[in-house]
C-alpha cells in the first residue's frame, strides 16, 4: 500500500470509500426485509410475500411509496433546522463507518484512535433528534426529542465504560489492532463477558430500539420526535436508525467477536476445504457479515421478545445498573490483569 | 498553498465565522447550533497539530455532550424574545469593556509575541502515540491537577444531589 505512490493510494482509498459506503446503505433494504420477515414469523403470520420473490423487493417499493409521497412542512416550523434534523441524524450514523474494519482489505481508515472516534462521531447524532423535535413546533415531538437525548446521554456513559475492558486487553485503541490482538488471545467475549452483556444493553438504548424504543413510544407520544416528518425526510430519519444500528452491530463485532476472524472450530473446517484466494480475500468478509447479520437478527427476536420499559425504569438501569455494573467491570479487569 | 495551511484556514475561517454568528444570533437555540460546528472544526486544528486524542475528546465531550446540556438549559428556560433583549441590554457597558479589553490583549499579542512556528506550517505529528502521551502525563506530571479537578467534579456531583434531593413525604416546589 504504502509505495503504490499517491496517486494511486488516493484513488484506492476511494474506492474503498465507496464500496464500505454502499454496504452500509444497501445493508438497510436487506435489514427492513429481515425484520419484516422475522416480525411476521415471530407473530405467526408470513410478512411480506407479494413483491418479488419471497417478498424480497418489498423494501425498495416502501422506499418508492416514501418518495413519492408529498412533502409536508407544517406552518410556524423553523425552516432551516427543520430540513437540516434529517442529515444530522444520518451524516454522523454514517460517519462512524470511516473507521469500521470489515476485514483485512476492506476498511477506509486505521486510525490509532479508533474507538474514541466511533464513540465521539456516534454522540453527534442526538442533534438531529433534538433538532427535529425542537423545530418542529409540535409538543409531543420536543418530549419525544427531550426523552431521546436524556437517554443517549445516560446510556453513552454505560456504553462508553463498558468498552474500557477490551481496551485494557488489547491497549490499543485502533480497531485494527483490537482483532489483531483477538487472533493473538481469543475473542474478548470470553474474558469480557460482563463487557460484552453491557455494551449489548447500551446499545439497544443508543439505537432507540425496543425494549428502549421510548422516543418513538407511539402510544404516548405519537410518533415521537418525527411526527411532523413525511415523505423523504421521514425516511431520513428510518434509514439513519437502521444505519446506526448496523454500525453497532459491527463496532460489537470488531470489539468482542473478533471482527473478521473465523469461528475458531468450524473456521479452519470450512476454511480448508476453498482454495487459498478465497480463504484470504472473501471468507473474512464472509465471517464478519455472519456475525453482524445474527446479531441485526437479534435485535429483531429482542424487539417481539419484551415489553418496553417504563421511562423511569430506563433511567434507573442506566444509571445505577448499567453504570455500576461498568465500573466495577473496569476494576476487575484491571484486578485480573494485573494478577495474571 | 500546500494541503496544510489550505486545511488550516478552512478551519480557521469556519471557527471564527461560527463564532461570530452564536453571538450575534437573537434565538439562543441558533446559537447554540452555531457553537456545535465551532468546537467540531477546533477539533480539527487539533487533528493538524498532531493531537487526535485530544480532537476525538473535544467532539466527545464539548459538542457531543455540554453542547447537549446547553440545549436543555435553553429548551427549559424559554425566556421570551423581550426579556432576553432586556437581559442583553443591561449588559452591554459590561461586554462592551470586556470586549476591549479582549481585542487590546489579541492586539498586543500578534504585535509582540514571537511565535515558534505558524501554526499552519506544523507538519508531521511530533508525539506519534498521542493517546500514551496524554495518559503518561496525566498519571505523572499532572498527577495532583488531575485528582483536584476530579474532585471539583465530584463536589459538583454532591451539590446537584443537595439541591435536587427531597425529604420523604416532601412535596414538589
Amino acid at each position: 500500500m504504502e509505495n503504490l505512490g499517491p496517486t494511486l493510494t488516493i484513488l484506492l482509498t476511494l474506492v474503498r470509500i465507496v464500496l464500505v459506503m454502499t454496504i452500509a446503505l444497501l445493508s438497510v433494504p436487506v435489514m427492513v426485509w429481515v425484520e419484516r420477515k422475522v416480525s411476521g414469523h415471530i407473530q405467526n403470520r408470513h410478512g411480506p410475500l407479494y413483491v418479488g420473490p419471497i417478498g424480497t423487493l418489498q423494501p425498495f417499493a416502501d422506499a418508492l411509496k416514501l418518495l413519492l409521497k408529498e412533502d409536508i412542512t407544517p406552518a410556524n416550523v423553523d425552516k432551516t433546522l427543520y430540513y437540516l434534523a434529517p442529515l444530522m441524524a444520518f451524516v454522523p450514523a454514517l460517519m462512524t463507518f470511516s473507521v469500521i474494519p470489515f476485514g483485512p482489505w476492506l476498511k477506509i481508515a486505521d486510525v490509532n484512535i479508533g474507538v474514541v472516534l466511533i464513540l465521539s462521531v456516534s454522540s453527534l447524532g442526538i442533534y438531529g433528534l433534538v433538532m427535529a423535535g425542537w423545530s418542529s413546533n409540535n409538543k409531543y415531538a420536543l418530549l419525544g426529542s427531550l426523552r431521546s437525548s436524556a437517554q443517549m446521554i445516560s446510556y453513552e456513559i454505560a456504553l462508553g465504560l463498558s468498552v474500557i475492558g477490551v481496551l485494557m486487553h488489547s491497549r490499543s485503541l485502533s480497531l485494527v489492532q483490537i482483532v489483531q490482538r483477538q487472533a493473538e488471545t481469543t475473542w474478548f467475549v470470553i474474558p469480557q463477558f460482563l463487557g460484552f452483556v453491557l455494551f449489548t444493553v447500551a446499545a439497544f438504548a443508543e439505537t432507540n430500539r425496543l425494549p428502549f424504543d421510548l422516543p418513538e413510544a407511539e402510544q404516548e407520544l405519537v410518533a415521537g420526535y418525527h411526527v411532523e416528518y413525511s415523505s423523504m425526510k421521514f425516511a431520513m430519519f428510518f434509514m439513519s436508525e437502521y444505519v446506526a444500528m448496523l454500525s453497532q452491530a459491527c463496532v460489537l463485532t470488531v470489539l468482542f467477536l473478533g471482527g473478521w476472524l473465523p469461528f475458531p472450530i468450524i473456521g479452519p473446517l470450512v476454511e480448508g476445504l476453498l482454495p487459498a484466494v478465497v480463504v484470504e480475500w472473501v471468507m473474512p468478509l464472509f465471517w464478519f457479515f455472519l456475525k453482524v447479520g445474527g446479531f441485526m437478527f437479534f435485535y429483531v427476536w429482542v424487539r417481539w421478545t419484551f415489553p418496553r420499559l417504563r421511562y423511569d425504569q430506563l433511567m434507573a438501569l442506566g444509571w445505577k445498573v448499567l453504570l455500576p455494573l461498568a465500573l466495577f467491570n473496569v476494576f476487575l479487569t484491571g484486578f485480573i490483569r494485573l494478577s495474571l | 498553498m500546500g494541503l496544510q495551511s489550505f486545511l488550516f484556514y478552512y478551519f480557521a475561517i469556519v471557527i471564527i465565522a461560527t463564532a461570530a454568528l452564536t453571538v450575534s444570533r437573537r434565538n439562543p437555540i441558533h446559537s447554540v447550533m452555531f457553537l456545535v460546528p465551532c468546537f467540531i472544526h477546533t477539533a480539527g486544528l487539533f487533528l493538524l497539530l498532531g493531537a487526535e486524542f485530544l480532537a476525538a475528546i473535544q467532539v466527545l465531550v464539548y459538542t457531543g455532550a455540554i453542547m447537549v446540556l446547553y440545549l436543555f438549559v435553553v429548551f427549559l428556560l424559554d425566556l421570551p424574545s423581550f426579556r432576553i433583549k432586556k437581559i442583553t441590554h443591561q449588559q452591554t457597558p459590561l461586554a462592551v469593556l470586556a470586549g476591549l479589553v479582549l481585542v487590546v490583549q489579541i492586539i498586543v499579542l500578534t504585535v509582540v509575541a514571537v511565535f515558534p512556528r505558524p501554526a499552519a506550517e506544523v507538519k508531521a505529528p511530533y508525539f506519534l502515540g498521542n493517546t500514551e502521551a496524554v495518559g503518561a502525563s496525566l498519571y505523572t506530571t499532572f498527577l495532583f491537577p488531575f485528582e483536584l479537578a476530579s474532585l471539583v467534579l465530584l463536589v459538583a456531583i454532591f451539590g446537584a444531589v443537595v439541591l435536587a434531593r427531597r425529604e420523604r413525604g416532601e412535596e414538589l416546589p
